[in-house]
């Protein structure tokens, strides 16, 4: 299939090391573009600062899971062994608070890891399967030792022989574009 | 010239290793055929756990009688089993979650390992008390789900906390586990070649495609999961000691029991990393990424908890005296001089003894006898649980009602077929899935640190600056 036929979904440049990759998201951000991602095999240390990247949403998604967790144990116990079958163990008192410390902590414990791993893949988009990156061949080392950017035609200031250019005067060890 | 010694963090990684050469090294493991060794280990685990499957079904068939429970040790192997199981997951915890919030790099080398390690363990452990119930057609009582007895479980009870703590642990740990895991099951999906692995490495890593926007809510969410697993793993085994603590049979009654049996897990644990390690970096080549470096650490681990372990040891000795009470007198002499005093003194000797061995450099950086104390530790630790369970039991307040506990070949037959799955699980594990965290190790490198690189993006490696009039300490292991 021939290039017009396709849309085009962004223009993917390859650079070999972290340093060049920070280095060419700071001047991506200063361009203006802000529909852009890279693509590393590893976290870099700095890269939110050069992108530019807001703080993660995460810690409240599982702030309310936990809180979600807390109330559940307790009002489960509750309902459990004082409403529904009190049951006298040892002149106990039904409402046994100190005794129901650990389900408690558990069940938070439980809550709040179910929403930082739901949490963040939802906050990721994850899983998709497909996307118009996996059909590039090159692009499967960004789980291995290469650097990726790609600028995505959604940008309002996407241009394409603009960001051509541009990648080309970063350095770039390869550019290509990506349709999907 | 100075007393002090300027000493240098030794290299994370040995060897002249770059990005690609640390991901063909781990994944080559799973994409190269499988070795006859394999199948050859396989084997054995397999007939190992064939026999658990034989020992529960025989079990099942016929009841608890066949074990050596006895009035009044109505407690056996089964929670000893249980204990010493759980324990061993705990080192994974701590890998994994405490030494990633006290920022200890050299965890990334095993803690996918150690985490795999946590979870088999834990399957190991899960399986006695799910046995042990007698009647296991009524094994949903445990939960709180309705029942023909219109009843809930008894939320005082520190049995059923266990339920709870055990099995979120062992979920907790799984996710933890699998989160690591995504980066890595796709780098094993970019690298595989034919469309099986393609496909199933595919699905598992969910479209992971390293973007540096998800790495970003990737990284909160392992943060904020070592900050959930640190205080769980830590409940979990105070939870296993009020299984006992919150009894009041003599010798259990204790509030040390908590940290003591926390101190204890970490211990047996770390052994049991140690011991699989040793093998594995051996049989796949792996010993630029597990240095002796890592063994030596671990060492220094197992050489803090084992002696916090003979601390509490003579501690639980000094409250029996101090407290005034015969009963807990009594069975702190039993323990040591009664008719268990050889199994007392078996746990003496490898719990209080041996980790000292560690002050030692020579030792803690010597392969063969670290091999040897990880076993001895881990013997030592069964032999800690089924002191405490049985003697405490055995003899207790009526001396007319004691006796001799005898485990029967059955009880035996179980616990060495735990093994086959232990074996088996991990096997499994070293054949598909990346042993070492590949992401997490290429991190470490100094390659990954921006500021190695000058203007023009070529490498410098970092150079160490060495205060004036300091001497160099020799290299760890030069």
């Amino acid at each position: 299939m021939s290039a017009e036929t396709k849309k085009m979904y962004g223009i993917l440049a390859e650079f070999n090391n972290p340093r060049e990759l920070i280095d060419v998201s700071k001047k991506v951000v200063e361009l203006g573009y802000d529909k852009f991602d890279t693509y590393s095999p590893f976290p870099i240390h700095g890269i939110d600062k050069a992108m530019k990247l807001e703080k993660s949403k995460l810690g409240w998604i599982v702030l309310g899971h936990g809180l979600l967790g807390f109330t559940a144990a307790l009002s489960m116990m509750y309902f459990m062994s004082v409403i529904d079958y009190p049951l006298n163990i040892s002149g106990k008192p039904f409402f046994n608070a100190p005794a129901w410390v650990p389900v408690t902590f558990e069940l938070t414990i439980l809550l709040s890891a179910f929403g930082a791993v739901f949490g963040m893949f939802f906050l990721n988009g994850l899983p998709r399967f497909n996307h118009p990156l996996f059909t590039i061949e090159r692009f499967k080392r960004s789980t291995d030792d290469k650097f990726f950017v790609c600028i995505e035609a959604a940008d309002s200031k996407f241009h394409a022989d603009q960001v051509h250019e541009f990648f080309k005067e970063a350095g770039a060890a390869h550019i290509e574009e990506v349709y999907e | 010239m100075s007393k002090y010694q300027y000493v240098p963090e030794p290299a994370l990684v040995k060897g002249d290793h770059d990005f690609a050469s640390i991901t063909h090294l781990v994944t080559d493991v799973n994409l190269r055929p499988t070795p006859k060794t394999w199948y050859l280990l396989m084997l054995p685990a397999n007939a190992l756990l064939g026999l658990l499957l034989v020992s529960i079904g025989y079990l099942f068939w016929e009841g608890t009688g066949i074990w050596g429970l006895t009035n009044p040790i109505g407690w056996g192997w089964a929670i000893i089993n249980f204990v010493w199981w759980v324990g061993i997951g705990h080192a994974g915890t701590l890998i994994s979650a405490i030494l990633f919030l006290f920022r200890q790099d050299w965890r990334t080398a095993i803690n996918r390992f150690a985490e795999a390690m946590t979870i088999f363990a834990v399957m190991c452990a899960l399986i006695f008390p799910a046995i042990h119930v007698g009647r296991i057609w009524v094994i949903y009582w445990v939960f709180p789900i309705p029942n023909q007895m219109g009843m809930w479980p008894n939320f005082n009870s520190p049995l059923l906390w266990d339920v709870f703590a055990v099995s979120t642990y062992f979920t907790v740990s799984l996710l933890f586990w699998y989160v690591g895991l995504v980066p890595d099951l796709a780098t094993l999906r970019d690298k595989a070649s034919d469309k099986i692995r393609q496909i199933g490495y595919g699905l598992f890593s969910l479209g992971w495609n390293g973007s540096n926007r998800h790495w970003w809510n990737y990284e909160k969410a392992y943060m904020i999961l070592a900050g959930l697993a640190t205080p769980l793993v830590l409940s979990v085994h105070t939870i296993v000691s009020f299984d006992f603590a919150v009894s009041v049979i003599p010798g259990w009654h204790t509030t040390i029991f908590p940290p003591y049996f926390v101190a204890g897990a970490i211990f047996s644990g770390f052994a049991m990393v140690l011991t699989l390690m040793i093998i594995t970096r051996k049989v796949y080549g792996m010993e630029d990424i597990m240095t002796n470096d890592h063994m030596e650490k671990m060492n220094i681990i197992i050489m803090v908890t084992g002696s916090m372990v003979g601390f509490a040891y003579m501690m639980e000795f000094f409250i029996a005296w101090y407290s005034g009470v015969e009963y807990e007198k009594a069975i702190f002499v039993l323990r040591a001089t009664g008719p268990y005093a050889w199994a007392y003194w078996i746990m003496m000797a490898c719990n209080v003894i041996s980790p000292q061995f560690f002050w030692s450099k020579k030792l803690r950086t010597n392969v063969t006898f670290t091999f040897i104390i990880s076993i001895v530790v881990n013997i030592g630790m069964w032999f800690e649980r089924f002191v405490i369970t049985v003697t405490s039991l055995a003899n207790d307040y009526l001396p007319s009602s004691w006796d001799y506990y005898s485990p029967t070949i059955w009880d035996a037959l179980t616990y060495i077929g735990t093994f086959g799955l232990f074996g088996t699980m991990f096997l499994l594990f070293l054949r598909f899935l990346p042993m070492i965290a590949i992401a997490e190790v290429k991190a470490v490198l100094p390659q990954a640190d921006p500021h190695n690189y000058d203007e023009n993006g070529t490498y410098h490696a970092p150079v160490e600056e060495i205060p004036e009039h300091v001497t160099v300490a020799k290299p760890k292991n030069a």
